[in-house]
């Protein structure tokens, strides 16, 4: 496992709000030198603490005005394959992330719709058709924001 | 026609094919080269740029943000506490939330209509660890009604691509 210093932390935390940033622009910020800091940014993709990007789009300007996280159980009748449920549910276009987790639910499902009428249809049509899908619970997303997490 | 509805529409409509098919690519692979994306945009590398930049004003592309992998930091296990709040207090919303982000292993924070109020993304390196924070950092707060948890296991499918 890699150890972090202060500069470790602040160059993961302006990437986590800017990948785009070069490292000149990096270096000048924490008050490195930009090979140095260049030389860490390459340890920390090495290491693979640095795990690729994400695009981060106002998903209200594009039409999709509803976020819906799913909680979903399987049947325990039947005897559906994980695998063949996974598979299926990642095919869904709509269907933004899918995580296995353990306790009241076996999926934890995050799905975009252009608005609550598509929802029901993608509901209705997509996922409760799925093979093993048992109980479904749906919370509609008011906000979210994320955080820097443990660099402090 | 309520205004914000209206607005909307208009910034729909402003994005025409180039922008979809860049924003395609954009999604399935983030941190492409300008020249790569263009390419596979089917477009030149000025007007990928430039339209680029215009979704950026607009507000559509509000960043790129680099993705960390906690586990390589050490950090094994991910939790997602399920709250509901008690809502016969006064902004009881925004004094949990205001004390939650003071939780350094707090890294996301919903709030939902549903039967759930709010959900905590919560790392931990261990369970040993998790249970210190859930017992002296989570516990604490203010107007929880009730906690149900989910132990994270696995994604199956992130980096997600919208049905543009």
């Amino acid at each position: 496992m890699i150890e972090l210093d202060a500069h470790d932390r602040s160059i993961l935390a302006a990437l986590q709000e800017d990948a785009t940033l070069s490292a000149g622009a990096l270096a000048r910020r924490i008050g490195l030198s930009q090979p140095a800091t260049w030389r860490r940014i390459r340890r920390l993709q090495e290491a693979g603490v640095l795990a690729g990007t994400a695009l981060d789009l106002d998903l209200e300007a594009l039409g999709f005005t509803v976020t819906v996280f799913l909680g979903i159980k399987l049947a325990t009748r039947g005897r559906v394959s994980l695998e063949d449920f996974e598979r299926a549910i990642s095919a869904i276009p709509e269907v933004q992330s899918v995580q296995h987790v353990l306790g009241l639910y076996d999926y934890r499902v995050r799905v975009v719709a252009r608005d609550l009428a598509d929802f029901e249809r993608i509901l209705r049509r997509r996922i409760m058709t799925l093979p093993g899908v048992g109980d479904v619970e749906a919370n509609v997303l008011l906000s979210e924001e994320r955080l820097p997490g443990p660099l402090g | 026609m309520d205004p914000f509805a209206k607005d909307e529409i208009i910034a729909i409509f402003m994005l025409d094919e180039t922008d979809r098919r860049i924003l395609r690519q954009m999604q399935a692979e983030p941190g492409l080269s300008a020249a790569a994306l263009a390419e596979r945009a089917g477009t030149t590398a000025a007007t990928c740029a430039r339209r680029i930049e215009r979704m950026r004003a607009r507000g559509i592309i509000r960043a790129e943000r680099a993705r960390i992998n906690w586990a390589a930091l050490g950090y094994g296990v991910e939790v997602s506490l399920r709250i509901t709040l008690d809502k016969t207090a006064r902004n009881a919303f925004d004094i949990f939330i205001e004390q939650a982000r003071k939780i350094p292993e707090v890294i996301e924070i919903q709030t939902f209509l549903g039967r759930v109020d709010v959900r905590l993304s919560v790392l931990a390196r261990d369970m040993a660890h998790y249970r210190q924070i859930y017992r002296s950092r989570i516990l604490p707060l203010p107007h929880i009604n009730d906690i149900e948890a989910l132990m994270h296991l696995s994604t199956v499918r992130t980096n997600p691509v919208l049905p543009l």
